[in-house]
Formats: C-alpha cells, sequence, structure tokens
C-alpha cells in the first residue's frame, strides 16, 4: 500500500513537472509577440539585446519619442551613442522605473525625457501597462514599477503569469506567434521605430477646455523623482516636448514645467514653436497627419537635439570608437534596410503593409 | 474572495499546507480562523451577522441541553416515587420550555435572515400598494454572503437539538465552524449538524487518496465553471437583458443557455466545495444527483440541490404535514371530499406551503414566488394525471423503453427550463411575455444565419462551449450509466488520472472564462 503511494506520488510529481513545462511552452506561444502591426509592445525587451554598446544619452517617454527621434541620425551626425527606452502611452512612474532600471546596466551621461505624460496623472489601461512593463527584465524595480501602474482592475499576478493574462489568445494566433515562441526579431534601431511612409498633416480638432489648468500632483511627483534620480546619479536631466502639435500640448502646463524647470536648473525646450527652425516640414514629415514624424522629420528633430547635446554637454564621438562604431554601422545599415523594404512596398502597393497597426500577420 | 480568483487558490494551497502541518486538535480552530478570514472578504460586517446567528443557535441549544438535563436528574433522582402525572408534566413542562427557546432560537436567526434580505422587498410591495414610490424609503441593506445558507444550517440545529436528535455543542467554536465552513459558505451545501460535525472537527490525518479524490473534483467543478458557465453567461445576460429585441427562437436559446449555466455554475461551485473539504478530511454532503436524467419533475426536485430539498421536507413538510392543525384538516377533508381526493388535500397544503417558502428563500422577488408556486402545481397536477398517465403507458407499453425515456428527460429539462426563466427576466408578466413569443415568434433561422454570434460570442467559443458541454454530459452519461463516478474509475488507473488532470488543468488555464474580455462571475447561487 505504502509503495503504491509513493509510486503514485512520484506519478503526480511528474506530472505537475510535465504540467509546468506545457504551461511554460503555452505561454511562449500565447504571449503576444508584437513583431508586426503594434509592435510597440516588443520595444521595451529590446533594450536588454544591445547592453554590450553603451548609451550616453536615454530618452525616456511615450511615442513622442520613440517615433520622432532617430537614433541613427543622432549617431551619423554627432557620433552619440543613444537609446530611447520609449513604450506606447509611457506613464511618469513607468518612465522612473524604466531609468532605475536603466542604472542597473549602465549610467548615461544625459537624459532626456519628453514631457507629454505630463498629461496623464493615474494609471490609464491594462493594455498600455503591459506593453510597456512586459518586456523589462523582472527585479524589485519591475515589481514596483507594475505596482505603481496598475489599475483597480488589474492584479500581480497577470505580470507574474503572462499566461493568465493572455490565455484567451488561443483564437488569435497567427504565424509570428508560432515563428516568434522562442526568439524575436528587432522591430526597433535602438528604440526608435521607422517609418518612411508619408501621410501630410491636416486639421486637428480644437483644443478642448481644460477642466483644471494644473498637471496633477502625482505627475509631477513623479517628474521630481526623475529629477532627483538623475541628480543622486550624476546626470543631467533635459526636459523637451516633442515638435507634433497633437494630442494638444496647453501652454498651462508649459508654463507649469518651464517653472519645475527653471527651479531644478534643468533645460527644457518646448519643440513646438520650434518646427521651422528645426527644418520641419509636417506636409511630408509625418506619416500619420502629424501626430508622429517620420524618419525624415525624426531625423531632422534629432539633428537639432544632438546640435543641442553635443554643444552642452561632454559626450563621446563614438565614429571615432572602431569597436562600438562598427557596431552603430551594423545598425545604420539595419535603418537604411527598413527604409528601402517600406520603398518598396509603398512602391508596389502605395503604401506600407508591413508595418503600423494595419499590418498583416500572415 | 471569488472562488474562481487566484487569490482564492493560493488561500486553499496555503491552508492546507497549514492544516496538515499543525497538530490533530489545532485544525478545527485553524479552519474556524480561515473560514473568517475568508468571510472577513466579504465584508467585515457581514462578520457580525453570522457571528451572532451561530452564538444564538449555540446558546439556544445548550441551554435546551441543559433543560433536557436537568428533567433527566430529576426523573432520576425521583424514580421510584413520581407518579406517571408528576412524570407526564415534567415532561411537558420540559418540552414548553424547550419549545420556547426553539422559538426564540429561530425567531432570532430567521428574524436577522428576514430583515437583512426581505426588508426593501417589503417596503417595495408597501410602496406599490400605496401607489407610491417613496412612502417608505428602501433601507438598501447588504445582504451578507451566504445569509440564507448558513441561517438554514443553524436553523437545522436548532430543531435537531429541541427534537433531541443531536445533542447540543458545548463549545461555542466549534458551532461557529459548523456555521461559516468556507467552501460551503457561497453556496451551500445545507450541512446539517450531525453529518458535518462527524469530520469537520476530526482533523483526519493526511490520506493521499482523499487528497487526489479531492483535488480531482476542485479541478471538475473549475472546468464546469470556467469553460462553460462563464463563458455561456456572455450570451445569457445579452439576451436577458434586452428583451424587447431577443425575443421568440432567442428565449429559447435564453433559456437552454441558462440551464447550462445554472447546471455548470452550481454544480461546478459544489464540487469545488466538497472537493476542498474533501482534501482537508471534511466530508461534506452531496448536492446534485444527475439532476438533468430526470424523468420528472418531482424526481428533479430529489436530484437538484438535494440539501435544500430535504431541509423544506425535514424542517417545513413533515412538521406541517404531522401538525394538529393538518391532521384535522385532513380528517374534516376526508369526510367531506372522500378519502382518495380528501387524504391529498392536506398533503398538498403542505406542499404549496413548502413551495411558498422554497420560493421565497430563493430571493425577494415575486418572480422567485411564481416560480416556487409553478413548481407546486406542475407537481400537483402530474401527481393527479399519475393513473392517466399509468393507463397510457399500460396501454402503449413506453414505459422504460430507450426512446420514450429520453423523451422524457428532454420534457423535464425543457418544463424545468422554462419555469426557472422566471430567475432571468426582470418581472412576472415579462417572463410569461417573452416565453409567449417562443411560441409565436420563433424563427428557425435565428440558429442558421449567423445571429447567435451577436451574441458576445464568438465562433471559437461556441466551440469551446460545444466541446465543453459534450465533456460535461460524457460524465453524466458514464455515471448514469455505470452507478461509477468516473474520477474514481481514474484513481484506479492512475497514469490516466494524472493524465485527465493535466488536460483539465490546461484546458482550463486557456480556455476558461477569466480575466481580461470576461467578466468571471460570482456563482448564481451566492445571491440565494
Amino acid at each position: 500500500m505504502k509503495l503504491r503511494i509513493r509510486h503514485r506520488a512520484l506519478m503526480l510529481l511528474i506530472t505537475l513537472l510535465v504540467t509546468a513545462i506545457l504551461m511554460w511552452l503555452l505561454q511562449c506561444l500565447l504571449v503576444p509577440k508584437y513583431q508586426k502591426g503594434i509592435v510597440e509592445g516588443g520595444m521595451m525587451a529590446e533594450y536588454y539585446d544591445d547592453l554590450d554598446v553603451p548609451h550616453e544619452v536615454i530618452f525616456l517617454g511615450d511615442c513622442e519619442v520613440y517615433e520622432d527621434i532617430s537614433t541613427v541620425e543622432l549617431y551619423r551626425e554627432y557620433g552619440i551613442s543613444s537609446y530611447i527606452r520609449g513604450s506606447a502611452q509611457q506613464l511618469l512612474w513607468q518612465s522612473y522605473y524604466i531609468l532605475e532600471d536603466t542604472l542597473q546596466y549602465e549610467t548615461p551621461k544625459v537624459v532626456v525625457f519628453n514631457v507629454y505624460a505630463l498629461a496623464y496623472n493615474e494609471p490609464q489601461s491594462d493594455s498600455y501597462n503591459h506593453m510597456t512593463l512586459d518586456g523589462m527584465r523582472w527585479s524589485k524595480i519591475k515589481w514596483d514599477a507594475i505596482n505603481a501602474s496598475m489599475t483597480e482592475e488589474e492584479s500581480m499576478t497577470d505580470y507574474l503569469f503572462p499566461l493568465l493574462y493572455y490565455h484567451s489568445r488561443w483564437s488569435d494566433l497567427g504565424q509570428s506567434d508560432y515563428e516568434h515562441m522562442f526568439s524575436r526579431d528587432p522591430v526597433t534601431v535602438n528604440g526608435y521605430y521607422l517609418r518612411s511612409d508619408v501621410y501630410p498633416q491636416g486639421e486637428f480638432p480644437e483644443p478642448k477646455m481644460l477642466a483644471d489648468p494644473n498637471i496633477g500632483k502625482n505627475a509631477m511627483l513623479w517628474l521630481g523623482k526623475i529629477a532627483d534620480l538623475c541628480e543622486e546619479n550624476g546626470i543631467d536631466l533635459v526636459l523637451v516636448k516633442a515638435p507634433t502639435e497633437y494630442p494638444y500640448w496647453y501652454e498651462e502646463w508649459d508654463e507649469q514645467v518651464s517653472s519645475f524647470a527653471e527651479g531644478r536648473g534643468i533645460p527644457y525646450t518646448n519643440y513646438i514653436g520650434l518646427q521651422e527652425e528645426i527644418g520641419l516640414d509636417m506636409s511630408t514629415d509625418t506619416y500619420d497627419g502629424g501626430l508622429h514624424l517620420n524618419v525624415y522629420g525624426a531625423e531632422k528633430y534629432a539633428d537639432t537635439l544632438g546640435q543641442f547635446l553635443t554643444e552642452n554637454y561632454d559626450l563621446t564621438d563614438y565614429r571615432t570608437v572602431p569597436q562600438i562604431a562598427s557596431l552603430w554601422d551594423n545598425k545604420a545599415a539595419f535603418y537604411d534596410e527598413i527604409i528601402d523594404l517600406q520603398q518598396q512596398e509603398i512602391e508596389e502597393y502605395g503604401h506600407v503593409v508591413s508595418w503600423g497597426v494595419n499590418a498583416i500577420d500572415s | 474572495m471569488l472562488f474562481t480568483s487566484l487569490y482564492f487558490i493560493l488561500f486553499v494551497a496555503i491552508l492546507f499546507a497549514l492544516y496538515y502541518a499543525v497538530p490533530r486538535k489545532v485544525r478545527w480552530p485553524l479552519l474556524l480562523l480561515a473560514s473568517y478570514v475568508f468571510y472577513w472578504f466579504s465584508g467585515w460586517q457581514n462578520l457580525i451577522f453570522i457571528t451572532v446567528t451561530s452564538l444564538t443557535a449555540w446558546a439556544v441549544c445548550l441551554v435546551m441541553g441543559r433543560i433536557d438535563e436537568k428533567a433527566k436528574v430529576s426523573l432520576e433522582e425521583r424514580k421510584d416515587t413520581i407518579t406517571k402525572e408528576e412524570k407526564k408534566k415534567l415532561r411537558d413542562e420540559t418540552k414548553a420550555k424547550k419549545r420556547r427557546l426553539m422559538l426564540l432560537g429561530l425567531l432570532i436567526d430567521l428574524g436577522i435572515l428576514a430583515v437583512t434580505k426581505y426588508t426593501d422587498f417589503v417596503i417595495e410591495n408597501i410602496n406599490a400598494f400605496l401607489e407610491s414610490k417613496d412612502a417608505i424609503q428602501a433601507v438598501d441593506i447588504i445582504v451578507p454572503m451566504g445569509i440564507s445558507f448558513y441561517t438554514f444550517q443553524t436553523v437545522s440545529y436548532i430543531i435537531d437539538c429541541s427534537r433531541g436528535t443531536v445533542k447540543a455543542e458545548k463549545n461555542p467554536f466549534k458551532v461557529l465552524l459548523f456555521t461559516s465552513f468556507f467552501p460551503q459558505l457561497v453556496q451551500g451545501p445545507i450541512s446539517r449538524w450531525k453529518d458535518l460535525s462527524a469530520t469537520l472537527f476530526e482533523g483526519a490525518p493526511f490520506n493521499f487518496e482523499n487528497f487526489s479524490h479531492g483535488l480531482m473534483r476542485i479541478m471538475w467543478g473549475y472546468f464546469k465553471k470556467l469553460i462553460v458557465a462563464d463563458r455561456i453567461i456572455v450570451a445569457v445576460n445579452i439576451l436577458i437583458k434586452n428583451p424587447e429585441r431577443y425575443t421568440g427562437a432567442y428565449v429559447f436559446c435564453a433559456m437552454m443557455f441558462y440551464a447550462f449555466e445554472l447546471y455548470c455554475d452550481f454544480t461546478g461551485g459544489i464540487d469545488i466545495t466538497i472537493g476542498i473539504a474533501k482534501c482537508l478530511g471534511i466530508t461534506v454532503k452531496e448536492n446534485f444527483d444527475l439532476p438533468y436524467f430526470s424523468k420528472n419533475i418531482k424526481e428533479y426536485w430529489n436530484r437538484w440541490h438535494i440539501t435544500m430539498g430535504t431541509w423544506f421536507t425535514d424542517y417545513i413538510f413533515y412538521p406541517l404535514s404531522v401538525s394538529p392543525k393538518m391532521l384535522n384538516l385532513s380528517k374534516w377533508s376526508r369526510k367531506h371530499l372522500g378519502n382518495e381526493l380528501g387524504k391529498r388535500v392536506s398533503v398538498y397544503i403542505s406542499c404549496f406551503l413548502v413551495w411558498l417558502a422554497t420560493g421565497i428563500w430563493h430571493g425577494p422577488a415575486w418572480n422567485f414566488v411564481v416560480w416556487g408556486l409553478l413548481n407546486f402545481v406542475v407537481i400537483m397536477v402530474s401527481q393527479e394525471l399519475e393513473p392517466l398517465y399509468s393507463k397510457f403507458h399500460g396501454k402503449f407499453h413506453l414505459k422504460g423503453k430507450a426512446g420514450y425515456s429520453v423523451f422524457e428527460i428532454i420534457r423535464t429539462i425543457l418544463l424545468m427550463s422554462m419555469i426557472r426563466m422566471l430567475d432571468c427576466y426582470r418581472n412576472v408578466p415579462l417572463t410569461f411575455k417573452m416565453l409567449g413569443t417562443m411560441f409565436t415568434k420563433f424563427r428557425f433561422r435565428t440558429f442558421t444565419d449567423g445571429s447567435l454570434l451577436d451574441l458576445g460570442l464568438e465562433r471559437a467559443d461556441y466551440v469551446i462551449l460545444l466541446a465543453g458541454l459534450i465533456v460535461v454530459f460524457s460524465v453524466s452519461l458514464y455515471k448514469a450509466g455505470t452507478k461509477k463516478d468516473i474520477k474514481a474509475v481514474l484513481y484506479e488507473k492512475y497514469p490516466l488520472w494524472c493524465v485527465s488532470m493535466m488536460v483539465m488543468f490546461l484546458a482550463v488555464v486557456v480556455f476558461g472564462a477569466y480575466g481580461k474580455g470576461y467578466d468571471s462571475t460570482q456563482f448564481i447561487y451566492n445571491q440565494f
């Protein structure tokens, strides 16, 4: 009898082990791969593949950084080695923890933070939270970032066991879910999401009246924390507002950020009014009607930022460091390749078909 | 804390580990603590109600026990001198005292139930009678979770103690655990003291076989709840909340979907309850016995929510039937209506009152009252038509034939499902109106033209639902055919048991209707 139970207990143990392996495989299959269509969820994890390259400049923020600043242009023109740690609707506290996470691996000289996230004072959406946080490596920092970001409906278990969050994707699986179960292809070039198609800026709706012109206290608190973290680590913080006009960046907000920056001695530039100086032509430099810049606009904006950064900070010209330069040359080649592929698609179909939210996962 | 939440699963896992780690005599206090922690999650105020209800039962029964004891001692002391009349007087006095105490206990416990659950219903009806919406303001009392279940348990305990079939428990904490034992708090079963106490306080040693059976039972419960019930509820809600849009064939869909949902939800919940108890070495009574294989409504009610049915039978039907007034009525009716019909009058009156009470117990709404009475009518009519059925069966020799049995089963399911629609629609007239459209506006194409994909379920959901229902049906069919539980059979072929557990677990994790895109729900019977 005892032997029989021992046998059964062993069998149960083996079953548990097999179940755990199958669960892991299912998780690999069901978690979104973000290889096509909405790729934002794949951006955060890519950073850890690039740790052999030092990044003296780290950009933090939402789509106004990862779509508007060409990291390759910064390298080509100024020799700046940078990385954009941005994702869709990346909230203030997420940027804070992502910076903390970055500091585990390297200490950049400059952190450039795009201030549009100040529009959000509290957690917004579970989908965006997952896109930003799932890709972070597990650490106490990620745990804190999740805790700070969760909406009321969310639970930590969804982050600990992504299978429980994504399990219902079984009916939406596509080719790339199978192809990229255990590997992924890069979707950005050092955090920059490249689009080379053109869709001119049109009319934007009238800005809504602000119920409260003040930036939320929570958002300002986390901005202060980012500034403190930079100060503690000897990093120069730069605040920017990307040159795109929509979604609206209200004057009232701008004034508050200016006064915060002035108070802390942090440079802040709102580039919305500097489109001409940058050389932006919003009839050709945007791919989605003015919401974000395309690669031509992103290169121009990067040129302006690069000039500012090299003039004001002691940054290394990595074009002169052969080991790093060769790595950057590869990135630049990849960058050019994407542009070529997109241009081929534009020629063939009139628009890009493998990039963007409507890209088909064949 | 939802049964379907990960927190609950974690809570139970920690409890299992602790339960078998602590000495046996500490196990039941640990269970009490766990039960109160579990109940605390439903709102700390609820703890007051359950504690008062339990302690009332404990105190009343304890005093009743002492009265009995005192009378016994008195009889013993005077056994040589006491006369027959004195003995009778003493017994009558004891009985009267106990009766008063019992009534006090019932008044308090049922009073709490009545006030918390039915006050607003009464106010609403008074206002309707006065034709003024605000004549009396509603009090909006939050009904404590599981109050109908635990109150009935305490009532059975009080009555059993007063009848002397159960010995009063001296330890109040044991009565508290009997009432609050967490797996059965949500939706029963309604346990009796003599059944549950046998294993509840025992702190049985770990038994691998029992534990395995318990785990399988829990898994089977989650399978039914998460794969079928919580998926189909999406469609049910859309159908019943938009009655102006979904008429005719849609009502039939709602009826059948709700039948599947309720079955998988309720039996799934009971499976989880019994499974958890089993893992802890505690035996909880079965509440279902393949109810959808019943050939008539009477049989159905012997197989569905068994502990509720037997509760009403033992504590309302029998006491009413043998009460002096009812016996007098029976005598009178036999005399005036003849022996055959006369003897049924008192039974039907008792039956009527039982079904009225059953309806009211289910919820503070006229829907449930009418639901109860409809059940009574159907049972009574079937009873009255029994001779006709016998004649019919005798003539056509259909009874016992497979085809006819299937017909009887389907007829019972359809009839019960129709009556059950009173659970769904917001009032009685609307329910009857909707059922009417099933006959007047039935459009067969609703099932074939893709309309069903408009109910919040995709094609893939229907595939999973169908697969889930086939599995549930096959398991039931196996049990009906062999009288054996497939879960126990699988245990004998242990590798198969392991594979089944794994497949069920993975199916629940992947295909379960929980998390994003779904709203995993509380059990339906939790509201009763």
